[in-house]
C-alpha cells in the first residue's frame, strides 16, 4: 500500500461520491486518472487490504437496538477453531481474538451480536453458548447504552 | 421509509460494489430501475441514515495501528471523561457500555509506539487506568450481514 493507495482509502472513508461516475469524481480530486483510481481499488481488494465495497448499514437505524457485545472465556489451544464458528453465525457482524487481562479481564473471544428485541439477542447468546459447549468457562454481555463518537477509518 | 428498492440496495450490495465506470447504471440494470433512481436511494439511506455510507471496508490495522482500550470510569466523573476521549482525534469510536468497563474505544496511531504513548497520554490526562485489547486474530467470514427488514 502506497501513498497514492492511501490517499484514495482515506477519500472513500466518508463513501464514495453518489455522481454517476463515482471514480472519475474521485479520480478529479486526487488528480488522477479514473483509470488508476478503478485499477488500484480493484488490486486493493485481491490483495486483502480492502474487504468489500458496499453499502455499510447502520443497524441501529434499521431496528437493530440491541446489539450486544458478547464477551468469552474459551481456551487458547481451541479459539481459533470455535471462533471461525462463531464468526460464521448470521448474526454475528465481527468476531475477534483479544487479550484477556486478568484478574479484572478473563475474555478472549468477542463477538458482536445484533437483534431487534431483548429476546432475539437472548436466543442469539444462547446458540453461541452452544456452539462453545464446554469450551465456554465464563462469558458476560455489554450492551452499548450511548454512541459517543463514530467517525474516522472504520474497518470491519 | 424504508422501500423495496432501499432494502435491495441494502442486502444485495455490501459487497461486489461493481468497479465501472459507471457503477450505479448497473446497479441499476441489474435491479430493473434507472440509475437516477438508485442514486436517490441511495442518497435518501445515507440521510436516514439506513447506511452510514457505501464504499470500501478496509481490514484492520492496514492505515496505522490500532487498539480497542476500555475504561473503568465512575458514574459521576463517566461524562467529563467521555468528553475527553471523544475530543482526541485518535479516537474514532467511543461507546458507553453497561458494566464496571463502561467507556470503551478505538484508538488508532500511525505505528504502535504512538499508539501506546497515546494510551499513555489518556491515562495521565483523565487519570484513569487503561485496558488496550489490541486484536489477535480477527475471524472475518465475508457473508455480509443478512438484515431482516420486514418490520424495520
Amino acid at each position: 500500500m502506497d501513498e497514492i493507495d492511501r490517499q484514495i482509502m482515506h477519500a472513500t472513508q466518508a463513501g464514495l461520491p453518489l455522481t454517476s461516475e463515482p471514480y472519475q469524481t474521485l479520480a478529479e480530486q486526487l488528480n488522477l486518472s479514473t483509470d488508476e483510481v478503478m485499477r488500484r481499488l480493484s488490486a486493493m481488494q485481491d490483495n486483502g487490504i480492502i474487504r468489500r465495497i458496499g453499502a455499510v448499514p447502520n443497524h441501529y437505524r434499521l431496528g437493530y437496538l440491541f446489539n450486544g457485545m458478547t464477551v468469552w472465556n474459551v481456551p487458547d489451544e481451541q479459539i481459533d477453531e470455535l471462533g471461525l464458528k462463531m464468526g460464521q453465525l448470521v448474526f454475528v457482524s465481527h468476531c475477534y481474538h483479544r487479550p484477556r487481562h486478568l484478574p479484572d479481564w478473563p475474555y478472549n473471544l468477542f463477538a458482536m451480536v445484533h437483534g431487534k428485541t431483548q429476546a432475539e439477542v437472548d436466543a442469539q447468546i444462547r446458540i453461541c453458548a452452544e456452539i462453545l459447549g464446554s469450551a465456554n468457562q465464563g462469558y458476560d454481555v455489554l450492551y452499548s447504552t450511548r454512541i459517543l463518537k463514530k467517525t474516522g477509518f472504520r474497518s470491519r | 421509509m424504508l422501500t423495496d428498492l432501499h432494502k435491495q440496495l441494502l442486502n444485495d450490495f455490501q459487497r461486489d460494489f461493481p468497479l465501472s465506470a459507471r457503477p450505479y447504471q448497473d446497479i441499476a440494470d441489474r435491479l430493473g430501475v434507472t440509475e437516477n433512481e438508485v442514486l436517490t436511494a441511495l442518497k435518501d439511506s445515507t440521510i436516514q441514515p439506513f447506511i452510514s455510507r457505501i464504499g470500501p471496508v478496509i481490514r484492520p490495522n492496514q492505515i496505522g495501528v490500532s487498539s480497542l482500550v476500555a475504561m473503568a470510569i465512575p458514574e459521576i466523573h463517566l461524562q467529563s471523561v467521555a468528553d475527553k476521549i471523544s475530543a482526541y482525534s485518535e479516537v474514532n469510536h467511543n461507546y458507553e457500555r453497561e458494566h464496571r468497563f463502561n467507556l470503551w474505544f478505538v484508538a488508532m496511531a500511525a505505528d504502535a509506539e504512538h499508539l501506546s504513548l497515546f494510551i499513555e497520554k489518556v491515562e495521565r490526562e483523565t487519570g484513569y487506568k487503561t485496558m488496550p485489547l489490541p486484536l489477535v486474530n480477527d475471524f472475518f467470514i465475508d457473508l455480509g450481514f443478512k438484515l431482516e427488514l420486514n418490520h424495520a
